[in-house]
């Protein structure tokens, strides 16, 4: 199960979809939207995705995460749209054997989701809103201006 | 060739664009294509950091368009950090 949802994410459809009888574990990462950043007092967020795209990316870093560990199933729910404060904006489940495992791939695919995945954040603040990233300097490693580059789907060697 | 062309978040908001259409000669490449939008748009100039997609998969600068592409423009995305290394 891996897609994009304007209306909020039902973790319950994430714990049906990674059941298994072989696992022994499942682990549950909900990423929600905090009342602060960078010492501004946050009032919502916003996430624009690039459809199509933004699942397809989701799906290879879950294949990766899968011949990486020994899990059993994997699942990955992200909300577009406004998203209010306190609510998830992204999910995911991941059942395995062993918990070693899962909590790994789990925490693997929500680094890479967020280095890698078309999903833009919008954080509106009392008197302005920026898109996260778009700052120009803030970031660092994107890319050198005007020269594009892709991610590595494995930044471990 | 006719290519698509799709920009998202900040580029979007910037250029006040969402989609676009160019004509290109054979042999464009996505950074040619990026460097005369940057021409017509110089809000893109100011953004920064773009990363391309062309169908949907992260590409190099380098690479050919073929007539019917949709190329992307790709702001840092939420996580804000992009590994150096390519994918390849």
């Amino acid at each position: 199960m891996f897609r994009l949802t304007d209306a909020p994410i039902v973790i319950d459809e994430l714990l049906t979809a990674v059941a298994d009888p072989t696992a022994g574990a499942v682990v549950l990462f909900i990423g929600t939207t905090r009342d602060h950043n960078d010492g501004r007092s946050v009032e919502r967020l916003e996430y624009e995705a690039y459809a199509g795209m933004a699942e397809k990316e989701i799906e290879q870093i879950a294949a990766a995460a899968k011949s990486r560990w020994e899990i059993a199933r994997i699942a990955v729910v992200h909300r577009t749209g406004v998203v209010p404060i306190g609510m998830a904006s992204v999910a995911i489940a991941v059942s395995a054997a062993h918990r070693g495992p899962a909590f790994e791939a789990a925490r693997f695919t929500i680094d890479r989701l967020k280095e890698v995945v078309p999903i833009w954040k919008k954080e509106f603040f009392a008197g302005g809103a920026v898109w996260i990233g778009d700052q120009s300097g803030s970031v660092g490693t994107w890319s050198d201006p005007g020269v594009p580059r892709a991610p590595s789907h494995d930044r471990e060697s | 060739m006719r290519i698509t062309v799709k920009l998202f978040a900040s580029l979007r908001e910037r250029t006040g664009v969402a989609t676009l259409f160019r004509s290109v000669p054979e042999g464009t490449t996505a950074g040619a294509l990026l460097a005369a939008l940057e021409e017509d748009l110089p809000a893109l100039r100011a953004a920064g950091r773009i990363a391309l997609a062309v169908n949907s998969e992260y590409t190099r600068a380098e690479q050919p368009l073929r007539d019917g592409d949709e190329l992307a423009l790709i702001p840092p995305v939420s996580g804000g950090c992009l590994p150096r290394a390519q994918r390849e």
